[in-house]
């Protein structure tokens, strides 16, 4: 039985291996200086171009993205842990929050599509809609992650603050967030982690771009478009920039995630 | 702070604060409370204009939107019985194939494994969660379905004989798009599994090992039952994004809005029909609008599983702890081998 | 009058077990302290009543307790005296469905009135904890300045107050060093005494001290008698203890608890050997609780 038990987690572990494989066998031959620094244009024939755009565009949808989640994640797990307590409201605050990690990605790229682009507010297709919609995303996984460790703050501190005469608002600032900080870290970057390898939410409302664009306010370019972009072309050097896209969004959220693991190790040493 | 001083006898101050003070500690107060009541909010009002989008749609086809098996763009006919299809069939595939591996490897890193070995192992089956879906579509298009291909025409043939299995095999199908998501969710459930398992009380464990039951018998008797009830609801969220799966799947199923007659046939589902149709839609309003109640659909089914899986995890926290049947169980494990 | 101060190294008091002269280490200044000796603030607690949601935890108590003194509250688990406590500075209220009614002055000045400040009750009734709770993203020095800073005051010269608060539950001389390290890294007297640095910081002017020992070892414990006998010069005191050789060693006065009521109040040697009330004689000499 022990077999069979081991040969399962060993199953589990293979496609992660032969994903990373692929991707490093196909996609590091298709990185290089120029890849990097280079747009990807829509040319038929000729070199495809890099994908310095979709870096760009990531980084930058990705960045708004957080701007939104991260505070409001932890405002609202503050509520949650600080002020709501047991009530009823926080009850179903929190219930809803649960729900809401499990709605499909696409969806959240639905609801961004018809209150913000069907109804052409500041435009059509935007990166700063984009980024809305991926914080709708990351926004549970936020305040789930910040709601358990700010529960591990020990009330102890928090008692000890009060004792002093210290007001409630100040507790908060200068006692529980410092002491949470790691933690709240942790969870921030496992959500952007999350958030910079999803596509749907993108697919209609940021739709992608070949040009480098800064402003949020255009069509924008981003990793995991380009890719979806660029799997199903004829043309095999298309292909081949989609598998080295892979490999650096790979790489990307990786780098993440081992980055938030190994802080939050460090914080409970 | 300003503290007005008040003259009591003794010539003592303190104690009463302007009431500008008190202004951070409400301000804070509220706002947080007025930002968790916004985001309910903001869902509801989602939720509301997708059905108001999806109104059209739902109207001019009625039940037959969701039970009819016509999904005809050409003629604007768009019964999505296939999409319903393909979303259920592939998913229920990525339980068939996920969900054991999936136990399996949380038991194997709960009971059996070194114990230096065990943190390792869970990192590495939880980045399986990191990759992203666009990713594993690329590699299912140009690695897995090609490869797989002579395998499936060998079990297609050899196999006829089991329905739904035998017949054309077609490279992009439902059982690629089944395996990915079986792959995809595999973090998932494996994650739930093995928090519910470590929280099994070493008692029970214990005392079924001392009245001699051997190692698989102690987890089948102690360790199993007391986290079927987590599992499952596990497995359920492991279900709910198998159902919302769009990029990976839309690359490998096929993209055919048909029923298929095997797994091994080409199909389509709910999220991929969105992502798929989109840009053709656009000019079309009624196509429009059956793609916005596909999404409506989708965001109703993982709802109504999400809830499903999270009362099945609370129970699976409250329930056996109590009720002792656990220690029952073990009373039952009978003689040794 | 005060001793001279020797360097420690050690972390751990048990190692500096035995002679008196080890112990007698660094004797708590507290003329470094701006406050007066022997100005006395009194708290009279008259008819408080606490509650559990609906448990009733305290039914009813009038405790005068003196200017200058220490009074200990002793009786058995659950007996309501940490709940009592915590409603002289009100703590109690923090607990999510906790009540209290009932007057607790201080001077004559209601802290329970209508349009006090609670916060500024806090800062004036100070409290130590059972289990040492120093903040530990902060080092020392932040520590003890945690008080301050946590209650807007503006110090004029936030490191002369820090040091002074230190010398007076003397730590000064094991701390001096390495103020900038973390205040967890210190032993759990060392820490006590930290979070007693950190309470004094602020001037309070009644000290309240809920079981500070119980997590204590046996030297680490007389050093912080030690202090709450010098402490008792500046503040009011009311300490919790289960511990009875404790109260007979630090208290002037003790109260005596039992069910949320109280049974009675007298100086401390009279309670243990003549108790008024047969609950109390029965209590102390060990026959329950």
């Amino acid at each position: 039985m022990r077999g069979v038990l081991l040969t399962g987690a060993l199953i589990a572990l293979i496609p992660l291996v032969l994903v990373i494989f692929y991707l490093l066998q196909k996609g590091l031959s298709s990185w290089s200086g120029s890849f990097f620094t280079t747009d990807p244009n829509g040319n038929f024939f000729g070199n495809p171009g890099g994908i310095r755009s979709a870096i760009l565009g990531t980084l930058e949808i990705v960045a708004l993205a957080s701007l939104i989640a991260v505070p409001v994640g932890i405002g609202v797990a503050l509520y949650l842990t600080e002020y709501g307590g047991e009530g009823r409201f926080a009850g179903v605050v929190r219930y809803f929050v649960d729900v809401m990690t499990g709605v499909p990605s696409i969806v959240f790229g639905l609801f961004i599509y018809i209150v913000l682009v069907l109804a052409k507010v500041g435009g059509a297709f935007t990166g700063w809609k984009g980024a809305v919609a991926l914080s709708l995303l990351m926004l549970p996984i936020v305040i789930r992650a910040a709601e358990v460790v700010l529960l591990l703050v020990p009330s102890s501190l928090r008692e000890a603050a009060l004792a002093l005469g210290a007001p409630r608002w100040r507790v908060v600032a200068r006692v529980v967030l410092p002491t949470a900080l790691p933690g709240l870290v942790t969870g921030s970057l496992l959500a952007i982690a999350r958030g910079m390898g999803e596509t749907a939410p993108l697919l209609f409302t940021t739709a992608g771009a070949f040009g480098l664009t800064f402003n949020l306010s255009q069509q924008m370019n981003a990793l995991p478009l380009q890719i979806y972009n660029d799997i199903l072309s004829p043309r095999d050097v298309v292909v081949a920039r989609a598998w080295g896209a892979a490999l650096t969004l790979v790489a990307l959220v990786l780098i993440l995630n081992l980055v938030a693991r190994a802080i939050a190790r460090r914080s409970v040493a | 702070m300003g503290a007005s001083a008040t003259t009591a006898p003794g010539g003592r101050s303190v104690f009463q604060r302007s009431p500008a003070s008190r202004l951070p500690d409400q301000v804070l107060k509220w706002g947080l409370r007025a930002l968790a009541a916004a985001i309910l909010a903001l869902l509801a009002y989602f939720f509301i204009r997708l059905i108001g989008q999806s109104e059209k749609a739902l109207s001019s086809f009625g039940l037959s939107f969701v039970f009819g098996n016509d999904w005809d763009v050409s003629r604007n006919i768009y019964h999505g019985f296939p999409l319903l299809f393909g979303t259920l069939v592939t998913s229920a595939i990525a339980l068939v194939l996920g969900v054991p591996v999936a136990v399996a490897s949380a038991l194997y890193v709960t009971e059996l494994c070194p114990r230096r070995l065990r943190g390792p192992l869970s990192v590495l089956v939880d980045l399986l969660a990191a990759v992203p879906s666009v990713v594993y579509g690329l590699w299912g298009v140009f690695v897995l379905a090609p490869k797989l291909e002579p395998i499936e025409k060998w079990v297609a043939s050899t196999f006829s004989f089991i329905p739904f299995v035998g017949g054309q095999v077609s490279v992009p199908n439902y059982f690629i798009a089944g395996l990915i998501l079986a792959i995809m969710i595999l973090p998932i459930v494996s994650a739930i599994s093995r928090e519910v398992m470590a929280t099994v009380p070493a008692e029970h464990k214990e005392a079924a090992l001392a009245l001699g039951a051997t190692r698989w018998e102690m987890i089948r008797m102690a360790v199993l039952p007391y986290s079927r009830p987590g599992i499952t609801g596990g497995v359920m969220l492991g279900l709910g994004r198998a159902l919302g799966e769009t990029i990976a799947v839309v690359l490998v199923i096929g993209n055919a809005p048909v029923v298929g007659h095997s797994i091994f046939s080409q199909g389509y589902s709910l999220a991929a029909v969105i992502a798929n149709e989109f840009g053709e839609a656009a000019a079309t309003p009624i196509h429009s609008s059956a793609l916005f109640a596909a999404g409506l659909v989708l965001f109703v089914l993982t709802l109504i599983v999400n809830i499903f899986a999270r009362r099945f995890i609370a129970r699976g926290q409250r329930g056996l702890r109590g009720t002792g049947a656990t220690g029952v169980t073990v009373a039952q494990a009978g003689a040794p081998e | 009058m005060i001793p001279p101060e020797s360097e420690t190294k050690g972390t751990s008091e048990m190692s500096a077990a035995g002679s008196p002269s080890e112990r007698a280490q660094e004797a708590p200044d507290l003329s470094a302290l701006g406050v007066k000796e022997g100005a006395g603030h009194q708290v009279q607690v008259s008819g408080l009543h606490a509650y559990y949601g609906q448990v009733h935890a305290v039914k009813g108590i009038d405790i005068d307790f003196p200017a200058n003194e220490v009074t200990a509250i002793i009786g058995p688990s659950g007996c309501g005296k940490s709940t009592m406590i915590r409603c002289i500075n009100r703590m109690h209220e923090e607990i999510p469905g906790a009540r209290a009614e009932g007057s607790v002055t201080l001077d004559q000045f209601d802290v329970y009135g209508a349009d006090v400040d609670v916060t500024s009750v806090r800062r004036v009734i100070g409290m130590v904890f059972q289990k040492p709770n120093p903040f530990p993203t902060m080092s020392i020095f932040d520590n003890v300045a945690a008080g301050l800073r946590l209650t807007g005051l503006k110090s004029d010269n936030l490191r002369e107050t820090v040091h002074k608060a230190l010398r007076a539950v003397g730590l000064w001389g094991e701390v001096k060093s390495r103020l900038n390290e973390p205040g967890i890294g210190l032993s759990g007297g060392q820490q006590q005494r930290l979070c007693i640095a950190r309470t004094v910081a602020v001037e309070p002017e009644v000290i309240l001290m809920d079981e500070p020992c119980s997590a204590l070892d046996p030297i680490a414990t007389l050093r912080v008698e030690e202090l709450i006998d010098e402490l008792k010069e500046r503040y009011t005191i009311v300490i919790v203890t289960h511990n009875m050789q404790q109260a007979a060693r630090v208290a002037n006065s003790t109260v005596f608890m039992l069910d949320g009521e109280l049974i009675e109040h007298s100086p401390t040697h009279d309670l243990f050997t003549v108790p008024k009330d047969e609950r109390t004689e029965r209590y102390v000499t060990g026959k329950f609780g």
